[in-house]
């Protein structure tokens, strides 16, 4: 349900105070320690942050999202690694049980993930199937009234963390493509699951991702999400739906973000006896990349709403990632460039997020797989009315 | 006990007010509106009080347009249990507002009254003292530290050139100062829930006030600019200049 403006409003102000007084000034700590402090995840858990899309029923807010796309964009005005802690449990790591679970997976899952007490993550990607994720072979094989998961998960974000992950398998072996697969709900403590070590990336450091291997873990029937077997990657495009529209409405608060930062710069900054902002050419620059924010801000806003409206957005959700991940690269690059020397520099924060934002057009599909979701859409909609 | 605090709307704190070109105020249309930052720092302390196991109730009140509930909202976001709103579009004026909140003692019977010390718009520091002598109770203004027991609160209070610890009997008006406290954050499942608790609203008139302003606005002008500064050559030009150019030492 949507929120009355005066709430949302509210909202909108509480999480920007936090942000601007709490979780900016530790920007440049986190990156170098790699590490958020225990005590702000603590208070992100107070702040109720890890049950933003959580219906209320079950202890959370309960967003729309149309009102999630708002919450989000402010929280892009930070680091997105601050985002990532309960990033799973406001998207992957809980909407599969919330668009298709059980009554009885929610109410067993859902209220511990509201709080933060369970952290969530989502096990698709496999060493040999990544943007190709219908090809998984991590297996489960039927043992009574159990199945025995075999395989490895690649670059699982929260693993580390992780105590609840939703896992991919087939359980079709005869069924090579997405008809063969169910969704598995299995506790980080079961015997037989490892996690590897934390990967080192390019950036967004503070956020963690790690391999998950599997070898024979037991898991009750009952664990598959809706208690329905094959249909898993049903559920996992429709949990990546919702994500989409969220990393892009991330995209344009991280836009944003670096866009008031080269404006004060450029009006700050004096070369040839004037503000460098006074130049048509950093002008140019700073047009642009407000110009392609506000487009990708209004292509976001849209989506949520026909969402909310019950439309189906997967092709449109697919174009919002698309647009407002390369844009965010854009305005990134440009920022570095409005910036000059200091924009290389550790110390201003910039080549920070240039570096944190190169991951929006990989993760929860790449642009590439995004063009070929819009297009496939377009040539199945065209052959519909011949 | 029961506590009543203040939650006054004023722009917000990060705004840059322009000044209206007729010098008659400042211009705040379309500006952001917040809670008046000292008056949060009273509402915070009372909800420390009350989950302290201190104290039963908080009630905050707010005066002045419909839109003040948005700032009763946020008081009940931080964590008080009902509001009070009493609605009027006149130019208040810090007497006016002690006159309600004196009618609003006489209705409530708070144990305790805690107010920011100041409001940042008008930065008249007054309200808390004329209620005070209004009501007939004892003041604490400028507290930075707030201890209760057996029917006294003991107030550690920010003085010029140091602090000064007085102890009064309750009921008793406090006023709260910057470092009293560090506010919360507005949980998100708290705001949603203020939206549940109950807001009562007056009318000056019910109240048997009259609000009518005492005070004449002629002219407001802003600070003026900076002027550039100089480099001096060394601490014997500066201190001169600091004697006999700008008259400070
Ligand atoms: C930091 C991080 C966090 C992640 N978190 C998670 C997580 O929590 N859970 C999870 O399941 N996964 C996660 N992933 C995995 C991520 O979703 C995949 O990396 C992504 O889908 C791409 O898969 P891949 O790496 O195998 O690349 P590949 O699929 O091998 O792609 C390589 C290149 O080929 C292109 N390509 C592939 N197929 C086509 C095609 N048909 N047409 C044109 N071009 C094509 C791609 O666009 C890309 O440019 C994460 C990855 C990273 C880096």
């Amino acid at each position: 349900m949507a929120l009355d403006k005066e709430t949302l409003n509210q909202l909108l102000d509480s999480v920007s105070k936090f942000v601007d007084n709490r979780l900016k000034p530790l920007e440049s700590q986190v990156a170098q320690e790699d590490r958020i402090p225990d005590e702000v995840v603590e208070e992100m858990k107070a702040m109720g942050l890890f049950g933003l899309t959580i219906p209320e029923r079950y202890g959370g807010l309960g967003l729309s999202m149309a009102d999630e796309i708002q919450v989000v964009q402010v929280l892009g005005h930070t680091s997105p690694a601050f985002r990532s802690v309960f990033g799973t449990n406001v998207g992957i790591g809980s909407q599969s049980i919330i668009i298709d679970g059980t009554e009885e997976q929610k109410n067993h899952y859902l209220p511990r993930m509201a709080t933060g007490e369970i952290i969530g993550s989502f096990c698709l990607t496999e060493p040999d199937a990544g943007s190709d994720a219908a090809s998984l072979k991590m297996s489960a094989v039927k043992d009574g009234d159990d199945y025995l998961l075999n395989g490895t998960k690649r670059f699982i974000t929260n693993a580390p963390q992780a105590n609840l992950f939703t896992v991919f398998a087939r359980t079709n072996p005869e069924e090579k493509g997405s008809r063969g697969i169910s969704a598995f709900l299995v506790d980080a403590d079961t015997a037989g699951i490892s996690v590897g070590p934390a990967y080192r990336k390019m950036g967004q450091q503070g956020a963690h991702v790690a391999d998950v291997m599997f070898d024979d873990v037991r898991v009750p029937a009952a664990n598959i999400v809706g208690a329905k077997e094959n249909v898993g990657f049903k559920t996992a495009m429709k949990v990546l739906d919702r994500g989409r529209l969220h990393i892009s409405a991330l995209s344009v608060g991280i836009a944003e973000r670096l866009i008031a930062d080269s404006l004060k710069y450029a009006m700050q900054r004096k070369q040839f006896g004037q503000p460098i902002a006074e130049f048509q050419l950093i002008q140019a620059m700073l047009a642009d990349s407000q110009t392609e924010m506000y487009a990708a801000s209004c292509m976001v806003a849209d989506a949520a709403k026909r969402r909310d409206a019950g439309e189906n957005v997967a092709a449109l959700a697919a174009s919002c990632k698309l647009f407002a991940t390369e844009m965010v690269g854009r305005v990134a690059d440009r920022a570095v460039q409005i910036h000059g020397g200091a924009g290389y520099i550790e110390d201003y924060g910039i080549e920070r997020f240039y570096r944190d934002v190169r991951l929006f057009r990989i993760y929860e599909g790449t642009s590439q797989i995004q063009q070929m979701v819009i297009a496939r859409d377009m040539i199945r909609n065209a052959s519909n009315i011949n | 006990m029961k506590i009543l605090v203040t939650a006054k709307r004023v722009v917000d704190a990060n705004v840059n007010v322009r000044v209206l070109s007729d010098n008659s105020g400042v211009d705040i249309n379309n500006v952001k509106m917040a809670v008046n930052p000292f008056d949060e720092i009273a509402i915070e302390e009372a909800v420390r009080i009350r989950e302290a196991g201190n104290a039963e109730e908080v009630v905050v009140a707010s005066i002045g347009p419909t839109q003040c509930k948005e700032q009763i909202r946020t008081a009940l976001a931080l964590g008080a249990d009902r509001g009070i709103f009493v609605e009027t579009d006149a130019d208040i004026q810090p007497l006016a507002v002690a006159k309600l909140l004196k009618a609003l003692v006489d209705k409530e019977n708070p144990d305790l009254i805690i107010l920011g010390k100041q409001a940042i718009d008008g930065d008249n520091i007054q309200t808390g003292q004329m209620l005070a002598a209004l009501a007939g109770l004892p003041q604490a203004t400028f507290a930075s530290e707030i201890l209760l027991a057996d029917g006294e609160a003991t107030v550690t209070r920010e003085i010029d050139g140091g602090m000064e610890t007085i102890t009064v009997k309750t009921p008793a008006v406090i006023t709260a100062d910057l470092r009293l406290n560090e506010p919360r954050y507005a949980s998100l499942p708290n705001i949603m829930k203020a939206k549940k608790k109950s807001i009562d609203t007056y009318t000056p008139e019910e109240l048997g006030v009259d609000v009518t302003p005492r005070l004449t606005t002629l002219k407001v002008e802003p600070p003026s600019d900076r002027q550039a500064g100089v480099i001096v050559a060394d601490v014997e030009e500066l201190v001169d200049k600091l004697k006999n150019e700008a008259k400070v030492i």
